[in-house]
């Protein structure tokens, strides 16, 4: 799928909250089986924190980039499955807070952790179709997991945004994209539930694997490209594990996937996950690369991308928050302050 | 609650937008409708870079009713680049990067939630400027 007008990404930016707690510390205190430390680290949100903060600071960086008139962005769609509010829009929130209300459409998307990159495609329909100069699109998460469950040790919190504008004036352009979906319950929350449920082994190859070889194998057909033809590839990443072997199994080397791989930093963002994948590697590319971005959400599905970059990245860049100043922005908390943080500890 | 009022507030609360006074352009926040400089009553929307210094910083303990999750938290007078100085509280700070003359930026935080089923209030925290 691509529209008849070239469309891209015209400013980006991420956001991933300070606060780290080490795996080792979740084992010691669920299973205390000597896990080694510092391995890996999950991102934790501040008690000030959450879906809608992570998502206006992603938002304000990526305006900084754009350097736009806010009033020209007619689209504000946030991606989440952590929303503050069960009713009320958190994107209403965020495009009130980088000043594009009232004249933009805003709507909040669901689809476990890829409706971050549905929500792109609606953009690049919505700027490819002429309806609009600018539309920005996003994922953020503040993931849950229950106490002492396995996902505990990866459910992290961050998330990144994306401006979409006309190809001329954008540092990375897009070549196509696809969807792959199918009906599948592998990874659920029921309304009113606090915690998700997940389909045990359910999870791995019927689901994430399937559905991204799908999306991915389809997008390299449609545009005449194999894997040797990305210079970076950009996988949705619920452990290290899953990004890496989709990689190799559709024949992507291990150095171009890698370094986007977060998951150790910051753990699972969900929503927020390739997407921030997708902003380190555009922080890192060169104008000519193109770079290969394939989320994927349980329920289920994957969208593929390809984008080329454009010679506008390097004056962008300056304006905008590298990811890794965030990766680095470190705070370690044990399982005491995480468990008051995340609101498991309830004060007078 | 405070549905009309923290509604009021949204573009103080979230844009940092305060008021220029035409004439003799002094910026103020939060926004006025007469110019404590010269009185004149011609002011419009002026929307503050978020950039500024810590004035003066002290450390709560005791919070108001609604903040006890935050304690123990900074609460700071911050001298923004254009002039205003603005009571708020400091977020992702540790006590190090927390004195007078420090350098802090604006962000958006929950500022206080009422209950589990009432709104949440968003508004503007300053923090550290993000090292480079
Ligand atoms: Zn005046």
């Amino acid at each position: 799928m691509k529209p008849t007008r070239a469309v891209g990404v015209i400013g980006y930016g991420g956001y991933i909250p300070r606060y780290r707690i080490d795996a080792a510390e979740v084992d010691r205190v669920w299973r205390g089986s000597g896990r080694k430390e510092g391995q890996s680290f999950k991102a934790v949100p501040g008690p000030d924190e959450d879906t809608t903060t992570i998502a206006i600071q992603a938002a304000r960086n990526a305006m900084d980039m754009a350097s736009i008139d806010p009033n020209e962005l007619r689209a504000v769609w946030f991606g989440t499955e952590s929303k503050p509010y069960a009713v009320k829009p958190t994107s209403t929130i965020v495009a009130d807070a980088i000043g594009a209300l009232p004249h933009a459409n805003a709507a909040d998307w669901e689809f476990a952790c890829k409706p971050g990159t549905e929500a792109m495609q609606a953009a690049i329909g919505m700027v490819g179709s002429e309806m609009a100069r600018y539309a920005m699109c996003g994922g953020a998460d503040t993931a849950q997991a229950k106490p002492g469950d396995v996902l505990e040790y990866t459910t992290g919190a961050g998330g990144a945004a994306f401006i979409l504008g006309p190809g001329q004036e954008s540092v990375a352009v897009l070549q196509a994209s696809t969807s792959y979906v199918t009906n599948t319950t592998d990874f659920f929350r029921r309304e009113g539930q606090e915690y998700p449920n997940h389909g045990q082994r359910f999870t791995g190859e019927p689901a994430y694997f399937h559905h991204i070889r799908s999306s991915v194998t389809q997008l390299m057909e449609d545009i005449g490209a194999g894997p040797g033809d990305f210079t970076f590839a950009v996988f949705h990443q619920p452990n290290s594990q899953f990004p890496l072997r989709v990689a190799a199994e559709l024949g992507f080397a291990r150095d171009r996937v890698e370094p986007f791989v977060l998951t150790n930093m910051v753990g699972n963002t969900y929503s927020g996950a390739a997407m921030l994948g997708f902003a380190k590697a555009l922080d890192i590319a060169s104008p000519g690369d193109r770079i290969l971005l394939a989320s994927y959400g349980s329920g289920a599905g994957s969208d593929a991308f390809s984008y080329e970059v454009t010679d506008n990245i390097i004056e962008a860049r300056k304006r905008g928050v590298p990811i890794e100043r965030y990766l680095r922005r470190t705070k370690s908390v044990d399982y005491a302050m995480y468990a008051r943080y995340r609101g498991k500890l309830r004060p007078n | 609650m405070h549905f009309a009022r923290s509604w009021r507030q949204q573009a103080a609360n979230l844009r940092l937008v305060g008021s220029q006074c035409t004439s003799c352009k002094k910026i103020s926040f939060p926004e006025r409708i007469r110019c404590t400089q010269c009185g004149s009553t011609e002011l419009k929307d002026h929307r503050l870079s978020g950039r500024g210094t810590i004035f003066t910083v002290t450390r709560v303990f005791e919070a108001p009713r609604g903040f006890g999750s935050q304690v123990p938290y900074f609460a700071a007078l911050v001298e923004l680049e254009e002039g205003p100085i603005i009571c708020a509280m400091l977020t992702d700070v540790d006590q190090k990067d927390a004195s007078v003359g420090d350098k802090v930026t604006m962000v958006t935080r929950r500022i206080i939630a009422h209950g589990d089923d009432g709104p949440i209030i968003y508004a503007y925290k300053f923090t550290p400027e993000l090292e480079g």
